[in-house]
């Protein structure tokens, strides 16, 4: 029991990453509906402009999200109001066909800029551990990942309650012809709110830089770790995302104790295939 | 300004792609007046009322609101222009509660600071929502969700709010109830135009009506002055023998 702890404390922590990676798909998918197949790639986009902060102004990576998340907001912004605002509502194929194509050309352009290398976003955390017994040790870099991404998932629930905007891109989610009613201009919410989930995928592609290594590739594995935390915690649902991050996060680490780290994803894969055997709209969705 | 036009419509058309749903209408109403627009099922009422909102391009004709032209404007125009639909089935935000949904009545920018006097105005004029308040809006009864439509609607301080088929599905005491809190509305001085199927009821109410035939305004007068025979042969497209 004593040897579980540490997989245990660590797959809830990595859930908390986890659950920030898919976060900004999830928000996508729950509002406009929208499969965003380039969500990975514009994450690993916002570790690259990351890396390039760093490198020119030798800060620790943290201080980069305050120049990567606006300039990630603005990035959405523009693909949902110039590109896929285009072909939404007609019907589900197109925008993904257009997601698709922009992550194509996100990857190949990050190969092309940044070679095919391996990089990371180096910081002294990244080996720093706080011991809470005699077999059992916090990684704070994990546990800084958990925080961070718990703060954002709060964040984002609060602004969605809260705010007007946040409060209007819910209306249209819920009702487009009704939200158009009060004045709102749909079109533009939907562009806010990929804005916003950029955000949160800054903040990932900045915690994902840090915790692991990337290349120009490496976005399509992300977007799976996205898609397996929300069927998982259910389409569309903040709370979803936190508990499927967690799942996802143990299965795959305690499946790795039990049966060695080349059937990490499998395991992972199982507990989603199981999950959406039991419950296919996910723990926190609506049937 | 007594007798000051709120809404002139003239000569519009409407499509729906190939199919003209609106041929010349033209109506009229003035400033404080409570008008009808009756007809059956696929009469062009709904289609007039998503013309004027902005929901709907006309593809000819002009409508124009207190003197300004406002057809081709979209809801996001119309709207702060004090313009307000009731739409056909109500179309609350279902997983908002009933204050979030008020309050999105308020989303322009400029009625944003008048808020709380208006949410105190409409929990005045529908107390049922104050006591509804945190709850989501699919939970509330038929009745009360189309009150809850009308109040989010006033919430932009109208000053014409346009309902459409605000009694369908509902229960006569409810409709009733509802009738009588839209005169309290007109009576405060905000125009207001009701479609419905209802004839007798939005007679009863209306100051004016006009009745709709197949994209057509075919009658139009005061209530008081029409007569059944002529309202029911509008109304079913029968000529006069």
């Amino acid at each position: 029991m004593q040897d579980l702890l540490q997989p245990i404390l660590n797959g809830i922590l990595l859930g908390g990453l986890y659950a920030v990676i898919a976060l900004g798909m999830n928000t996508m998918f729950g509002i406009v509906k929208l499969v965003n197949l380039a969500h990975g790639d514009l994450m690993i986009l916002s570790s690259y402009l990351s890396l390039i902060f760093i490198t020119w102004l030798g800060l620790n990576p943290f201080w980069s999200l305050l120049a990567i998340v606006p300039v990630m907001f603005i990035v959405g912004f523009l693909i949902q109001g110039f590109l896929l605002n285009r072909v939404l509502g007609k019907e589900m194929e197109p925008p993904l066909l257009v997601a698709f194509g922009l992550s194509i050309i996100l990857q190949n352009t990050l190969l092309l800029v940044f070679t095919p290398d391996a990089r990371s976003l180096m910081t002294d955390l990244s080996v720093k551990t706080i011991p809470l017994g005699s077999s059992l040790n916090l990684p704070v870099l994990y546990f800084v990942d958990f925080l961070l991404g718990c703060a954002v998932i709060l964040t984002l629930h609060l602004f969605f309650k809260k705010t007007y905007l946040g409060r209007a891109i819910r209306a249209s989610s819920d009702d487009e012809v009704g939200a158009r009613l009060m004045g709102i201009n749909t079109r533009n919410i939907y562009a806010y709110a990929m804005g916003i989930a950029m955000m949160t995928a800054a903040v990932a592609g900045v915690l994902v830089g840090m915790t692991f290594t990337f290349y120009p590739h490496t976005g399509p594995q992300y977007l799976i770790i996205a898609f397996g935390v929300m069927i998982i915690g259910g389409l569309g649902s903040m709370a979803g995302c936190l508990v499927g991050g967690i799942i996802l996060a143990e299965a795959q680490l305690l499946g790795a104790h039990f049966t060695g780290p080349g059937y990490q994803l499998l395991c992972g894969y199982l507990v989603l295939l199981i999950v959406l055997g039991i419950r296919p709209q996910g723990i926190f969705g609506r049937a | 300004m007594p007798n000051q036009l709120a809404l002139k419509v003239s000569e519009l058309d409407a499509h729906y792609k190939d199919f003209q749903a609106l041929w010349n209408v033209s109506f009229e109403v003035k400033k404080g007046e409570m008008v009808s627009i009756i007809g059956a099922n696929g009469s062009g009422k709904s289609t007039l009322l998503n013309s004027i909102a902005g929901l709907l391009e006309p593809s000819r004709g002009s409508i124009e609101f207190f003197g300004e032209r406002i057809d081709g404007l979209l809801p996001h125009e119309t709207v702060p222009r004090g313009i307000a639909l009731v739409p056909e089935g109500r179309r609350v935000f279902p997983r908002l509660s009933v204050y979030e949904n008020l309050v999105m009545g308020s989303y322009t920018p400029k009625k944003r600071a008048k808020k709380d006097e208006m949410l105190t105005k409409i929990y005045e004029l529908f107390p049922i929502l104050k006591a509804r308040r945190p709850q989501m809006a699919n939970t509330l009864s038929g009745g009360e969700q189309q009150m809850l439509a009308i109040g989010r609607a006033m919430m932009s301080e109208p000053r014409l709010i346009l309902c459409d088929e605000i009694s369908l599905g509902l229960a006569p005491v409810v409709i009733k109830d509802i009738y009588k809190r839209l005169r309290q509305i007109n009576q405060e001085g905000i125009t207001i135009v009701l479609v419905e199927q209802d004839i007798k009821r939005s007679l009863k109410v209306a100051n004016r009506a006009y009745i709709m035939l197949e994209g057509k305004v075919v009658l139009e007068g005061d209530p008081s002055a029409l007569t059944e025979e002529q309202v029911k042969n509008a109304y079913f497209g029968i000529q006069p023998v």
